[in-house]
């Protein structure tokens, strides 16, 4: 039998369950190596729903969303590090500005950047976000010229952690993608929808297409730069290099693999991505240490195998039933009088 | 009263290519008027020009009085002019549903935070647009169809449904391009029909472009005819029929000399 669980309930669910992982890593019946992984499956899923936003739903095809995540991981980390840090723990509070402020940097920077690049079409603006990504590394890489306490390409250290950081990683991609879920069953989610699927005609259709381009595009740089901030304090190190361009493929693939346009595919994907990803490391341990690199060799060939046999992703653009809002209650119309019916002349 | 449309001397080129030449055009409100012409004689240039997909070569383009040169696309669609296309384009990947409420969005549109936030607002226009979109499938005869993803319907409903998209703009002026096209004899009987009753149940004043003589001659009032970017003809639908310069455009010398 099919239980139907009321959308709310689901919420509930899922916080309870992050909460227990929180108390089970306090009470270290996880250990960290864990307990940082499934807080990096929970950031890296915030960063794919960015560009879910971005590239599933608008079809802005986006090869720097990496480097929105290290301005946003920057910004966090040099913000925590002269506010509310103390004794090697961040409060909570500067944790908390920390994050909308490496959340609005990175949406800043995506938006002044976008004013001209979303123009592009969408080829030619996968050239133009693939060379921001690397404008981004170089400036990080020399940015202790500026900001002495970023160490440049030595990279950053000295990041304090605010406490639980499970929870805030669990909780943020809660929020995430219930934001994603409003933007996309809405008028808005369906304007860009429109420009996906064909950009003529949604502006024919009195869609402003350069305006939801670039909401889509902020937005989408407004979680990488949530998840950077996270990154920043899960791993307390920071190194450009850990935002170059080719780290903009993880997040694409994921949306990829996922299904374009679908927040469920994602959410699966961006955690699978992550579990085998770890997983592996851990099989090839040992005398099979010497494999750990073909991981990555693994990844090109899921993907390779995923276009041929399943072009869509995992989900299409279909979504779990709890990710779905119902369709809201207007009035089937009633036969008006004149309407004509199919038949009447056949 | 004045006209709702005035185009006056419009033309375009494409490189060399004289699309349009010196075109004149007037439409008075509530006008159901029919553009005709062979194939090539720049019709649907006409509807690019419009609304805005091209830019204007020259001559000018009133709506309401007010000029359309150099406007968005999406801003004239939001002014009152609403269009479908010859080639169909819909949304391909999303439901019928969705296909119309997107051009509803820009009458009946509400923010992003409004949509983030659920906010009452977005309720409120979420039933207006759902509520208009709907009537919209029902008198187009696709009410029954509303959850399908559009690609998987048939070629005369998807035709349908872009009409139903465009009227969910709430235009004053809608163009059709070819709306019959692909039909048979007993969808183009209905879709005549269905043309009368959105005319009269919104106060539409429609253009339309149409090779299917028995829609042009049957429902249009006033029609212009077109070749080679010109307009050669104008006049009833009677008058059209006997016109021999338009017999000449469509079949050739010899037919227009067996014709008079």
């Amino acid at each position: 039998m099919k239980v139907k669980l009321p959308q709310w309930a689901v919420l509930v669910i899922a916080l309870v369950v992050g909460i227990l992982i929180q108390v089970a890593i306090q009470l270290e019946l996880l250990n960290a190596y864990l307990a940082l992984i499934l807080t990096y499956m929970c950031i890296m899923i915030v960063s794919s729903l960015g560009l879910s936003i971005i590239y599933g739903f608008t079809g802005q095809f986006s090869l720097g969303h990496a480097a929105f995540m290290g301005l946003g991981a920057y910004a966090g980390a040099v913000f925590t590090h002269y506010v509310g840090s103390g004794d090697g723990v961040v409060a909570p509070w500067a944790f908390l500005l920390a994050l909308i402020v490496g959340g609005v940097f990175a949406a800043l920077v995506g938006y002044l950047a976008g004013l001209p690049i979303l123009r592009l079409s969408s080829d030619y603006l996968g050239i133009a976000t693939l060379g921001l990504g690397i404008i981004v590394r170089v400036t990080l890489e020399n940015s202790d010229k500026i900001i002495p306490i970023t160490a440049g390409a030595r990279g950053m250290t000295g990041i304090d952690a605010p406490p639980l950081i499970f929870l805030w990683a669990f909780a943020i991609l809660l929020l995430a993608v219930i934001v994603a879920r409003n933007l996309r069953f809405s008028s808005v989610g369906r304007a860009c929808f429109s420009i996906r699927e064909d950009e003529t005609a949604a502006n024919l259709m009195g869609i402003d297409v350069v305006r939801y381009k670039t909401i889509a595009f902020v937005l989408g740089c407004f979680y990488a730069g949530v998840a950077g901030v996270l990154y920043a304090h899960t791993y307390v190190f920071l190194h450009p290099m850990s935002f170059d361009f080719l780290k903009s493929f993880d997040p694409l693939l994921i949306v990829v693999l996922g299904g374009l346009g679908s927040l469920s595919g994602t959410v699966l994907a961006g955690a699978g991505w992550v579990a085998v990803l770890e997983g592996l490391r851990m099989l090839l341990s040992g005398d099979l240490a010497r494999f750990l690199e073909w991981r990555y060799v693994i990844y090109p060939v899921v993907l390779i195998i995923m276009m041929l046999l399943r072009p869509q992703g995992i989900f299409g653009t279909r979504e779990f039933a709890f990710l779905t809002p119902r369709e809201v209650e207007a009035p089937e119309p009633a036969l008006a009088d004149g309407v004509v019916t199919d038949g009447a002349h056949s | 009263m004045a006209p709702i449309l005035e185009i006056k001397g419009l033309s375009k080129q494409f490189g060399g290519l004289r699309a349009v030449s010196d075109f004149d055009l007037t439409l008075q409100e509530g006008e159901l008027a029919g553009l005709i012409g062979p194939n090539g004689a720049g019709k649907t240039t006409v509807f690019n020009l419009v609304t805005g997909v091209y830019p204007v070569s020259g001559g000018d383009i009133l709506f309401q009085g007010r000029s359309l040169l150099g406007m968005h696309p999406y801003r004239i669609t939001a002014g009152g002019i609403a269009r479908t296309f010859q080639n169909i384009r819909p949304f391909p990947a999303l439901s019928v549903l969705d296909n119309v409420r997107i051009a509803c969005h820009c009458h009946d549109g509400y923010s992003t935070l409004d949509a983030v936030l659920r906010s009452r607002r977005f309720w409120a226009r979420e039933r207006e647009m759902t509520g208009h979109a709907r009537e919209l499938l029902q008198v187009f005869g696709l009410l029954g169809r509303q959850y399908e993803v559009a690609k998987n319907l048939p070629y005369g409903e998807q035709r349908r449904m872009e009409i139903c998209r465009a009227l969910a703009a709430r235009p004053k002026l809608l163009l059709l391009d070819e709306p019959a096209a692909g039909m048979n004899p007993s969808e183009v009987g209905a879709l005549m029909d269905r043309i009368h009753f959105v005319r009269e149940r919104f106060q539409l004043t429609i253009l339309l472009i149409e090779h299917q003589m028995r829609v042009v001659m049957g429902i249009c009032e006033h029609i212009t005819v077109m070749d080679f970017g010109q307009v050669i003809a104008r006049g009833k639908p009677h008058e059209i029929q006997n016109n021999p310069q338009v017999v000449e455009a469509y079949l050739g010398r010899g037919a227009a000399r067996m014709a008079s």
